[in-house]
């Protein structure tokens, strides 16, 4: 089964928690995950985030429900790298 | 609930800061209260402790069902409000975030902590009339003991307050004084 290595997400959170926290949080999911984020657009309650998670083997099921707990929403997948084994 | 699961949602909510007002407002409330009740006995001759004591204690319990009570309405509909207000902005229900969990969580913890601090302040406040009522000797009458320790509350309660907003704190806690200082001599000038 292939693995995810990369992903750019399209993400819409509300201020809190703050994008550091966020990020925390993300990369707090599993071990050697790196995340990246970059602040697109903040409105009066939101912000538009991009996010870069890179790792071995991403858990795509367990990033999202993150997301989501955390209030955000997922709006696309920009981008995928994927690896076979 | 974990220890790491109620800090995200005391962060999601930005409830420290409202917990630490509510704790500071309403247990002033209670010293204070106390204080004006012990002051109205301490001037009103041959008032038996055991009146005093159960006065000031449902004095207190009332103080602290009410502070639960009242906080617990006014956030639970304050946080209900802005809750609908995000999921407006997101477009989205946030029924499994911790937006929601805080919106049924948080308003119970501040509610507690404003109904729980005027309590505890006035249990330690009517604290040496106990003591008087089971026979240990204070080095004051029992009521200006209870008056001497409303005051130092006070006065400590003006301390955290100017320790927060960075100002001196000995200026801060002198003016919570003065402020109960003033209370004692209008109910000394009204009695």
């Amino acid at each position: 089964m292939a693995s995810i290595k990369r992903l750019v997400l399209d993400v819409l959170k509300p201020h809190q928690p703050n994008t550091l926290d966020f990020a925390r949080t993300i990369a707090a999911l599993g071990q050697g995950y790196q995340v990246d984020i970059l602040v697109l657009e903040v409105d009066e309650q939101t912000e538009t985030l991009q996010i870069t998670i890179e790792g071995d083997s991403l858990d795509f099921e367990l990033i999202t429900s993150a997301i989501n707990e955390n209030g955000a929403s997922l709006h696309s997948i920009d981008e995928v790298s994927a690896v076979g084994k | 609930m974990k220890i790491q699961q109620f800090n995200t949602l005391l962060e999601v909510s930005h409830s420290v800061e409202i917990m630490r007002r509510y704790f500071v407002v309403n247990g002033f409330d209670g010293a204070l209260t106390m204080l004006g009740l012990i002051m109205g006995f301490y001037i009103s001759d041959r008032v038996e402790l055991t009146v005093v004591i159960t006065t000031c204690l449902a004095s207190a319990l009332a103080l602290g069902i009410s502070g639960v009570s009242s906080a617990y309405i006014s956030e639970a509909a304050e946080r209900r409000r802005k809750l609908a207000e995000l999921e407006q902005a997101m477009v989205a229900s946030l029924d499994n975030s911790h937006h929601a969990r805080a919106v049924t969580w948080i308003p119970w913890m501040v509610a507690m902590v404003n109904g729980i601090s005027p309590l505890i302040f006035a249990l330690f406040i009517i604290s040496p009339l106990w003591l008087a009522r089971s026979g240990v000797a204070l080095g004051l009458e029992p009521l200006l003991s209870a008056m001497l320790i409303a005051l130092i509350i006070i006065f400590l309660l003006g301390v955290f307050l100017g320790r927060i907003g960075g100002s001196f704190w000995l200026w801060s806690g002198l003016q919570s004084l003065l402020v109960a200082t003033v209370t004692l001599g209008l109910i000394y000038l009204i009695a």
